[in-house]
C-alpha cells in the first residue's frame, strides 16, 4: 500500500479533515490558557507589590525618614536575587538612600504609576539583565522638603520563566497530539484501506475468471462484514444465474439441435429424390409443423427466461387467485370431459397475491395439462386455498404419481419421465411453474396425492406469498361454479 | 375473404420479409405498397388512403412504435398491425397502447397475419353498437344472453357465448386459435393441449347438431369459420 495511495484515499481526507478541526480547535484552547495564565501571574505580581507599597505608605505617615529607611532597609536584606521585592528609596533629587536597587532605573519618569525597566542582576557571580516591573511612589516625610520617592518591584524572571516553560510545554503537548492524530488517521484508513483491498482482490480474482472467490468475513459483524454478506450472497445468486443459464444453453443446444438435425435431413433427402410436386408439399407441411414444434419450445424457454430474471416484478398487482384459477379451469374443463375425467375444483374466495396474471394463469394451465394428460383414469382436483400468509394452488390427481427420487428433477428443464417421452410436450411446462413460483417469492412441490393408498397419486403444490385481504373486500358471489364433470 | 380492392401499406425494413409478405397479400388479393423504412411509411402512411397497415416494430430511421404515434397524430385512423419479434406480454401492451389495433409476434403463420388482418378490415362496422346478432337463423341476444338456432333456444356456458360472440362478430372471416384465446379468454400464451379445438368442438355441438346446415366450420391449417348460406349480416 504505497502512500500515495493512502493519501488519495477517501478515508484519509476525512481523516486529514478531522486532524485539521481537531488542531484548530486545540490551538484556540491553548492560547486561550496561555494568556489567561500569563494575565494571572502578572496580576499576581503587582497584588504583591500593591500590597508593599500599602504597607510602606502606611508607616511612612508615622515614621520619619531615618524608621523608614530602617523599614527598607530591614525588608531588603542581603544580595539582590531574582526572587526577591526590590526597593529603592530615593530624595527628591533620586539620590539613593536606602533598598537593595543600587541606582534610579535610566530614562524612567519619576511619577507615580506602574514601570517597567531592564534589571541587572548578579547571579551567581554573571550579571544577567532580567525584567523587572515596579510601582513608584512619592512620599512627603514629615519635616523634610519635597517628595521622596519610593520604588517597590519584583524582578520578572521567574514569571517570564513560567510562562516561556508553559508555553513549551503547550507547544510539545500540541505537537504530540498532532502527531498520535496523524499516526492514528493512517493507521485507522490503512485497516479500513485493507478491508476494502479484500474486496477489491476478491471482485479482481472474479473478473479474472475465478468465480468461486468470496469476500473474506473476519467475523465482526461490522459493517464492512455486513458489505461482504451482501456482496457474497449476491455473487451466489449471480454464480446460480450463470449456472442456469449455462444449463439453458446446453440444452437448447442439445434439444433443438436434434429436430433442427431431423428437419435439415428431410429437406435434404426430399431434394435427393426425384422432382414431385406432391413429395415436395407433404414435405414442406411437415417442415413446417416442425419448426412450429421449434418456435413453440422456444417461446417456452423464453417465458421461463424471464420468469426466471424477474423481469415483470416491478409491475406485480394484486390479482385474485381464485378467478385466476377458475378462468383456467374453465379452459380445462371440456379436455377433462372429453377424457372422461372429472375435473373438481375447491376455490377459496379472495385469496389474494401480489403477481402477473398471465405468468400464474399460464403457470396453474401447466399445472392442469401435466395432469390430465398423465392420468388416465379417476380425477383431477385443483384447488385454491390460504393458509396463514400463504396462498396455495394445488393439483393433485389420481395418475401414475412420480417416483419419490425424482420429484425434484422433473422441475428441471427439458427433464421427461420414463415412460412419457412418447406423450407429446417439450419438458419445459414444470420448469416454467417453477420459474413463476420464484419469480413470485413462492416455491412448487410435489406430494403424493392420497399417501399411503396403491395409487397414491400426485400433488403438485403450488405455495406463494398471500397478501392482506382486508383491503380486498371477499368479491361477491359469482355465477354458480363451474359444472363438474 | 374480404378483399376487392383493400389498399394495404407494409412498412417492413427486411427485404425477404417485405417481399413474403407483399407476395402473399397480393396473391390474396390486397393491393400492397411497401415501404422500406419509417420515414417512407409515415410519407406514404399521410399522403395516401390505406385500408389497414403492417408495421414492422424495429425500422431504421424511425422506430414502428414512434411512426404509429405520428400517423396517429397527423389524425390517420387507418387500423394498425404491429409486426414484432418482441413477444412478451409487456411488449404486447407497449405496441396496443401507441395506437397498434392488433400484435402479432413474428414469426407467425401467414393465415394468422391473413385471419388478423380480416378482422381488422371488418372492424369501424357498426356490429359494435348492436344487441343482435344473427347469422342464417342463428340468433343471439346481447343483453338477455340468450341464443336461439330457428327458434329453438340453445344454453351456452358464459364462456361459450363469449366464444360465439366472438364468431358471429367475424363471421366469415377465419379466426385461428390463438386469436380465440387472446380475445375470449385473454390468454397470450400457448397451452400444450389443444384446448381451443375441444371449446370449439363443444360449441358445434350445441349450435349445429340436429341441423342439416353446419355454420361452424374449420378451416384446414388455419382456424375455424363461422359462415352462413347466404350473405352474412350481423
Amino acid at each position: 500500500m504505497t502512500l500515495g495511495r493512502l493519501l488519495r484515499t477517501n478515508a484519509f481526507r476525512i481523516a486529514a479533515l478531522y486532524l485539521a478541526l481537531f488542531a484548530t480547535s486545540m490551538l484556540a484552547l491553548v492560547t486561550f490558557i496561555y494568556f489567561s495564565t500569563a494575565d494571572f501571574i502578572e496580576r499576581q505580581t503587582e497584588e504583591t507589590v500593591d500590597q508593599e507599597i500599602t504597607a510602606l505608605r502606611e508607616e511612612s505617615q508615622h515614621a520619619d525618614l531615618a524608621q523608614l529607611r530602617r523599614a527598607i532597609a530591614q525588608r531588603s536584606v542581603g544580595p539582590l536575587r531574582s526572587d526577591e521585592t526590590l526597593y529603592l528609596l530615593t530624595d527628591p533629587n533620586l539620590v539613593p538612600l536606602e533598598g537593595n536597587l543600587s541606582q534610579w532605573p535610566d530614562a524612567q519618569a519619576v511619577r507615580p504609576g506602574w514601570i517597567s525597566f531592564p534589571l541587572e542582576v548578579n547571579e551567581r557571580g554573571k550579571v544577567e539583565v532580567h525584567q523587572a516591573r515596579a510601582a513608584l511612589l512619592d512620599l512627603a516625610i514629615t519635616g523634610r522638603l519635597g517628595h521622596y520617592h519610593l520604588l517597590v518591584g519584583r524582578d520578572l524572571k521567574d514569571a517570564n520563566l513560567f510562562r516561556s516553560n508553559m508555553l513549551q510545554t503547550l507547544a510539545w503537548a500540541s505537537l504530540l497530539t498532532l502527531a498520535l492524530g496523524v499516526v492514528g488517521g493512517l493507521f485507522l484508513t490503512r485497516n479500513m484501506l485493507r478491508r476494502v483491498d479484500a474486496v477489491n482482490r476478491t471482485s479482481e480474482r472474479i473478473m479474472r475468471g475465478d468465480f468461486s472467490q468470496r469476500v473474506p468475513l473476519t467475523g465482526s459483524r461490522d459493517e464492512f462484514d455486513q458489505l461482504a454478506t451482501n456482496l457474497n450472497a449476491m455473487l451466489d445468486q449471480i454464480e446460480r444465474l450463470m449456472s442456469g443459464m449455462r444449463q439453458v444453453t446446453d440444452n437448447i443446444a442439445h434439444d433443438l439441435r436434434t429436430p433442427l438435425a431431423r428437419l435439415r435431413a428431410r429437406l435434404e433427402l426430399t431434394l435427393l429424390e426425384k422432382p414431385d410436386a406432391a413429395r415436395y408439399g407433404e414435405a414442406l407441411r411437415l417442415t413446417i409443423a416442425e419448426a412450429d414444434t421449434l418456435l413453440g419450445t422456444f417461446n417456452a424457454l423464453l417465458s421461463i427466461a424471464e420468469a426466471e430474471a424477474g423481469a415483470r416484478r416491478d409491475m406485480l398487482g394484486a390479482v385474485d387467485l381464485e378467478m385466476i384459477a377458475r378462468s383456467v379451469a374453465e379452459l380445462y374443463e371440456p379436455v377433462a370431459d372429453e377424457k372422461g375425467l372429472a375435473l373438481i375444483i375447491t376455490l377459496d374466495r379472495g385469496v389474494m397475491v401480489r403477481g402477473d396474471r398471465h405468468l400464474l394463469s399460464q403457470a396453474i394451465a401447466n399445472l392442469l395439462d401435466n395432469a390430465l394428460k398423465y392420468t388416465p383414469q379417476g380425477s383431477v382436483t385443483l384447488t385454491v386455498r390460504a393458509e396463514n400468509d400463504k396462498a396455495f394452488v394445488e393439483v393433485s390427481d389420481t395418475g401414475p404419481g412420480v417416483p419419490p427420487d425424482q420429484r425434484e428433477a422433473v422441475f428441471d428443464r427439458f427433464f421427461r419421465l420414463e415412460g412419457s417421452r412418447s406423450t407429446p410436450g417439450n419438458g419445459l411446462g414444470l420448469s416454467l411453474v417453477r420459474a413463476v413460483a420464484r419469480m413470485h417469492g413462492g416455491s412448487v412441490r410435489m406430494e403424493d396425492s392420497e399417501p399411503g393408498a396403491s395409487r397414491p397419486g400426485l400433488k403438485v403444490v403450488l405455495m406463494l406469498p398471500a397478501i392482506e385481504t382486508a383491503d380486498h373486500p371477499t368479491p361477491a358471489p359469482r355465477r354458480a361454479p363451474l359444472g363438474v364433470a | 375473404m374480404v378483399c376487392g380492392d383493400m389498399k394495404l401499406l407494409v412498412i417492413e425494413d427486411d427485404r425477404e420479409a417485405a417481399a413474403y409478405l407483399v407476395k402473399g397479400l397480393s396473391e390474396s388479393g390486397y393491393v400492397v405498397d411497401h415501404a422500406p423504412d419509417g420515414r417512407d411509411g409515415l410519407f406514404l402512411g399521410t399522403s395516401n388512403q390505406y385500408d389497414a397497415m403492417i408495421v414492422d416494430r424495429m425500422l431504421p430511421g424511425m422506430d414502428g412504435l414512434k411512426l404509429i404515434g405520428a400517423l396517429r397524430a397527423a389524425e390517420v385512423r387507418t387500423p394498425v398491425l404491429i409486426l414484432s419479434a418482441l413477444g412478451a406480454v409487456d411488449d404486447r401492451v407497449k405496441g396496443l397502447r401507441a395506437g397498434g389495433d392488433d400484435y402479432l409476434v413474428k414469426p407467425f403463420a401467414f393465415s394468422e397475419l391473413l385471419a388478423r388482418l380480416e378482422a381488422l378490415l371488418r372492424r369501424g362496422s357498426p356490429a359494435n353498437a348492436t344487441t343482435k346478432l344473427q347469422v342464417d337463423e342463428l340468433e343471439m341476444d346481447l343483453l338477455a344472453r340468450t341464443v336461439r338456432r330457428a327458434g329453438q333456444p340453445i344454453e351456452l356456458l358464459p364462456r361459450e357465448f363469449r366464444l360465439l360472440e366472438y364468431l358471429i362478430r367475424h363471421a366469415g372471416q377465419v379466426v385461428t386459435r390463438t386469436m380465440l384465446l387472446e380475445h375470449v379468454w385473454d390468454y397470450h400464451f400457448d397451452p400444450q393441449t389443444n384446448v381451443i379445438d375441444v371449446h370449439v368442438s363443444r360449441l358445434r355441438q350445441k349450435i349445429d347438431k340436429g341441423f342439416a346446415h353446419p355454420l361452424l366450420h374449420t378451416v384446414r391449417g388455419a382456424g375455424y369459420m363461422l359462415r352462413g348460406r347466404g350473405r352474412v349480416s350481423s
